[in-house]
């Protein structure tokens, strides 16, 4: 009944995202993963801002960091600002139709996206092309599911 | 979801200001990244967060490799059968070759002995598995099951058993990520088998295909031309296969000819690859054995030594054209 013991699970789910954004999958369907830590930090850090915060984002961020043998920091940037841009407008974004969210989830991780691409940029690592850009899109349309199946998650776990 | 009691609460957040926090945030991944990119400081801080994202990864691999006991563990008789008399087979005729290999070195190691030169010194050699980890599908990258604990360095030539395959950029404790000859940022010395000409083998970012751009037009190469390391640099063993030269393009007016070669490892379909550890004394030129199991038995033992007798520098006649 703790705060506590309910945030275990979204810990897990959070880990599981991980789990899913490193897992491998044929070459052909590679560039269309959506980013899932991005996704799941949107929506906690939208419903539950007080525990999923910053703090939570840039730890991920670092955790992905190591994970993909990407820049330290990198990715806990990039999660950090997509955090910040969700706290600040959640209060607008609960509301909002499905339809509405998915668009606002695709600026979201069109930033996400571009300050990756950027920091490779700077950092003289190869960028190319336009795969880069896919997963906002499938992010985006993946977007109600997870709401879907985070918001059942999430009564569950604040009824019981 | 507003009678949630989580809810009602963040209208009014203690503490700095979300401005404030996150701008704090976006300074310290700053920092971080420039002190990864720049100095390697952090080896620390990255080896412990490795260590900590090391479940992470051994769970994403854990499907493929449970698929891959199941397949061993459940194996049909017959096909065990067969896979063993296969095996047998190509085993005694690899001992056959290393007959002749053994003699070839002996002869190898007096005539060096009569040159003068370093003697050939054996490589140790180390099985890894490559854990089936999407690092980043930007760049070729591979993620290796063994780190420092197994004395892995950074830097260090990775084979399977048609040829080189690429080397390791970042050794942690546990696991260690290498970078594919294939990527694009990759460049590596090699020397065509044939005729001992030195050049540069750039990766092109396609898996299939490196490029040799430091070529003059009237270089002579060819296709079907084997491409071995030469071990200029220090980098990879020397005399291991590279790459077999598929196209040669000579346009007339053109400072230097377009040649792409195909990588002889098997670069997307390994499972298992091999560390190798070559102490190399001086940094020019130890000749390591060449692979036993290599690739084309016609030609390739033996003539790394005809190359390097004296200068150093790769044929790069100039600076990079792009």
């Amino acid at each position: 009944m703790s705060a506590r013991q309910r945030l275990w699970p979204i810990i897990l789910y959070l880990i599981a995202a991980m789990i899913l954004s490193v897992l491998p999958m044929p070459d052909w369907a590679a560039p269309f993963r959506p980013d899932w830590v991005g996704l799941t930090l949107i929506f906690w850090s939208m419903h539950l801002p007080r525990r999923f915060g910053l703090g939570a984002a840039w730890l991920s961020g670092l955790a992905l960091d190591a994970l993909k043998g990407a820049l330290l920091g990198q990715h806990a940037l990039a999660l950090t600002i997509v955090a910040f841009f969700t706290l600040k407008f959640r209060l607008r974004l609960r509301v909002f139709p499905i339809w509405q969210q998915s668009v606002t989830v695709l600026a979201l991780i069109a930033v996400y996206e571009f300050i990756l691409y950027w920091v490779d940029g700077m950092a003289g690592r190869s960028v190319d092309g336009t795969d880069r850009w896919i997963p906002v899109v499938t992010s985006a349309v993946i977007w109600p599911l997870v709401a879907l199946f985070f918001g059942r998650l999430q009564r569950r776990l604040a009824f019981e | 979801m507003s009678f949630n009691e989580t809810d009602a609460k963040p209208l009014f957040l203690r503490g700095p200001s979300l401005g404030t926090r996150v701008f704090l945030f976006a300074v310290a991944s700053i920092l971080l990244m420039i002190l990864d990119q720049r100095e390697h400081h952090l080896t620390t801080i990255r080896n412990t967060l490795s260590v900590a994202v090391y479940p992470i990864r051994a769970l994403a691999d854990l499907p493929f490799s449970a698929q891959e006991w199941l397949h061993e563990t459940f194996a049909a008789r017959a096909r065990l059968q067969e896979q063993n008399a296969r095996l047998r087979h190509r085993q005694l005729v690899i001992a056959a070759k290393l007959q002749r290999f053994a003699a070839l070195e002996a002869e190898n190691t007096r005539l060096r002995e009569l040159m003068d030169s370093t003697a050939q010194v054996a490589d140790r050699i180390l099985v890894a598995e490559i854990m089936a980890v999407d690092l980043d599908p930007y760049r070729h990258r591979i993620a290796l099951n063994k780190g420092t604990r197994d004395g892995v360095y950074q830097g260090q030539a990775i084979l399977d058993a048609q040829g080189i395959v690429g080397q390791v950029t970042r050794a942690e404790p546990l696991s260690s990520e290498a970078v594919l000859i294939s990527d694009p940022s990759h460049a590596m010395p090699v020397q065509v088998n044939r005729n001992g000409l030195r050049t540069i083998a750039v990766g092109t970012g396609d898996i299939a295909r490196l490029a040799l751009p430091f070529l003059p037009n009237n270089a002579d190469i060819r296709p079907g031309d084997l491409l071995i390391s030469s071990g200029l640099g220090g980098g990879f063993p020397a005399g291991y296969p590279v790459a077999r030269v598929a196209q040669v393009d000579r346009a007339p007016g053109e400072p230097f000819a377009k040649v792409s070669a195909e990588p002889m490892a098997a670069l997307n379909r390994d499972r298992e690859v091999l560390l190798v550890w070559s102490r190399v004394e001086t940094p020019e030129f130890v000749e390591a054995e060449d692979d036993g199991a290599g690739e084309p038995p016609a030609e390739p033992i033996g003539d790394p030594t005809a190359a390097p007798p004296a200068e150093e520098e790769p044929a790069v006649p100039e600076d990079e054209p792009e």
